[in-house]
């Protein structure tokens, strides 16, 4: 690896936001590989997950990192020649969602962020999310799990509802359901009949990684 | 209804005892039992199968329900059903901070925060030279339509002597007008709301029932974190403009405090309740905690505690880690209320410190049983509430989806068992 490679990851994992984003645009504007730069970040989204795993990093780094990653990515998509290699390839669909009745985002953008940096294929459906948008979604983009956010009290039987419906119309079949946020605890996983909660966004991708097998 | 509606030298002995009740819990006495308190959003009205759109709407209808729980539960104190803000002051005010029952959310769910930015990055400047200034120019014209036009008035050290004069026009201007016309109906409404407020208190003192809390305030953090630069913008800047932030903290701790003494001296009750949203564990790290929550909310604490208020600082979610850093405070004048904090841990840490209040999981009350609950609630009273110190309260007051059996074990437990 280069030592600017080496330097704009640093930059990146140590929250060196105008270092890592002026690297960046150096390699880009002097005609580097975005696919190789965009891998960069990657790596670099690795090292945050680790860190925020082992409780080194909290939201402000997820936060800022999102934020990097995003103006690289603008940067670096449109110079993109087609099929110059592609995405890495995903581990698993997992559909998320707030719940209907509910609208509270922070846990659920956390969860989103923390799979799709663990190389999950992750669909995030909003805030306040009707039962029906959820079955509509099930059935369409065919998760290997769905994960189900609520903040408030409320959400309990929101998520009751929706794992019913989900239930009812047969789409449970081979897909996990996991809920999370706020309140949630095991009481609650066993109210709704979801297949486990999980207190925190690790809690979700340690979920996934015992529901889809990585070699799938 | 029990029997709380007796004579009025009952209801006032009644009254007497439980006041003492809570003090010796603040002061980190024994009390005679350990005290109770009940405090939700609508669970009341829930009760009484209203939704949410009349709670927030009928005013007459929300006591009445308010006070036939009280009556029935016997809470040592209570925290009073008429909010700041209900439907009509919200109406009035055109805010745009909230959702409520028919202004985005179903009459079936509950009002619900809105987190966003209602102050730009770039703003820290204008904000940090002059609040009022920026108040009456930017911020409330975001947050409310009635201020809508207050943008139009002169600046305010702009009024002296020959200037004054000289832009005195401007409060003639129609938008200025229109906006100090829209406010003074709220403002109408508001005093009626206060009235309500204040009689049903009066009612409540007179059946023999405290009220938990006054005024309410934020922690420095959660006020910049909520009310203005939203959740994504206070965690960038915290890398972005954290000198900027810092000040602004620093400022803002000032006039919370300032301004939360004074509406306390017109209150007749002493507790000032502080919702804590920013300072969980998961949130920040315990070096980020302390450079940017609890300075300036210690500030806070240390002058409410100064005037003679008693703080409830509510810790909402998990904050364990920060139990060690949250005991630099005086002994015996605050209240810790906490909804996932290990409670165990609070007591070794904080059992000469501060009062703890606390902790039946909303998801025991909602969809456990009564037994769970009186358990749940007997280890509490036992281990947390030895030698004194313990005010016993839901993870986060009443779900409004509490199982009624599961509330009245609660309430009940406090008198079964001994700390």
């Amino acid at each position: 690896m280069k030592e600017q490679e080496q330097q704009l990851i640093d930059a990146l994992a140590e929250m060196r936001e105008d270092e890592a984003l002026a690297l960046a645009k150096t390699m880009l504007d002097r005609g580097d590989n975005p696919v190789r730069v965009l891998e960069l970040c990657r790596e670099a989204m690795d090292i945050v997950g680790k860190r925020f795993e082992k409780q080194e990093y909290f939201l402000p780094e997820l936060v800022l990192a999102g934020e990097m990653l995003e103006t690289i990515g603008a940067l670096a998509k449109p110079l993109i020649v087609q099929s110059a290699g592609g995405e890495a390839k995903k581990l698993g669909r997992v559909l998320v969602g707030t719940v209907h009745g509910d609208l509270h985002d922070i846990g659920k953008n956390i969860v989103t962020f923390m799979l799709d940096i663990n190389g999950y294929e992750v669909r995030d459906i909003g805030i306040d999310v009707p039962v029906k948008k959820f079955l509509d979604e099930i059935r369409e983009f065919k998760p290997a799990v769905v994960a189900l956010s609520g903040f408030l009290t409320l959400a309990f039987d929101s998520m009751k509802e929706t794992v019913q419906a989900i239930e009812k119309e047969g789409l449970r079949e081979g897909m996990k359901i996991m809920i999370g946020g706020g309140q949630v605890d095991d009481a609650v996983r066993s109210y709704t009949g979801a297949d486990a909660y999980g207190s925190n966004a690790v809690a979700a991708v340690t979920l996934c990684r015992q529901w889809i097998p990585a070699a799938a | 209804m029990s029997a709380a509606a007796s004579a009025p030298g009952e209801a006032a002995a009644a009254h007497a005892a439980r006041l003492k009740r809570v003090n010796d819990a603040i002061a980190l006495r024994q009390p005679d039992h350990v005290p109770v308190i009940y405090h939700t959003q609508f669970w009341h009205a829930r009760m009484a199968g209203m939704n949410y759109r009349r709670a927030m709407y009928d005013y007459q209808a929300l006591m009445d329900t308010c006070r036939d729980v009280l009556l029935d539960l016997q809470p040592d104190m209570y925290a009073s059903p008429m909010r700041p803000a209900l439907g009509p002051t919200l109406d009035a005010v055109g805010y745009k901070q909230l959702e409520w029952p028919g202004h985005g959310t179903s009459d079936d769910a509950m009002f619900q925060y809105l987190d966003r930015e209602y102050m730009k990055a770039d703003e820290y400047k204008e904000f940090l030279f002059d609040p009022s200034g920026f108040f009456l120019s930017k911020y409330l014209p975001r947050i409310g339509t009635a201020f809508e036009g207050l943008e139009n008035l002169p600046s305010i050290p702009n009024l002296y002597y020959g200037r004054m004069f000289g832009v005195l026009s401007k409060f003639a201007d129609p938008k200025v007008v229109a906006a100090l016309d829209a406010l003074r109906k709220a403002g109408e409404e508001s005093a009626r709301l206060g009235a309500c407020m204040g009689a049903f208190a009066d009612e409540m003192d007179k059946l023999g029932f405290p009220q938990s809390q006054g005024v309410a305030c934020s922690s420095p953090y959660d006020y910049f974190g909520d009310q203005f630069r939203g959740s994504k913008g206070i965690l960038l800047d915290m890398y972005r403009r954290k000198d900027e932030l810092l000040a602004a903290l620093e400022k803002a701790a000032v006039f919370i405090t300032q301004h939360t003494v004074a509406s306390a001296l017109n209150h007749p009750c002493k507790m000032i309740f502080i919702p804590i949203h920013w300072a969980m564990d998961s949130f920040m790290s315990l070096a980020q905690f302390k450079t940017f929550f609890w300075p300036p909310f210690r500030k806070v604490l240390l002058g409410l505690i100064e005037a003679g208020l008693t703080p409830v600082a509510f810790w909402e979610s998990t904050c364990t880690t920060r139990l060690e850093v949250i005991a630099d405070i005086p002994r015996g004048k605050a209240i810790y209320w906490f909804e996932g904090t290990d409670m165990l841990r609070a007591k070794e840490v904080l059992g000469d410190v501060a009062c703890i209040r606390g902790n039946v999981p909303a998801s025991m009350l909602n969809t456990g049983r009564p037994e769970e609950v009186d358990a749940y609630c007997r280890m509490l009273i036992e281990k947390v509430g030895k030698g004194g110190g313990f005010i016993l309260d839901g993870a986060c007051g009443i779900p409004d989806e509490a199982r009624p059996e599961n509330v009245k074990a609660m309430f009940a437990s406090v008198r079964k068992y001994a700390a």
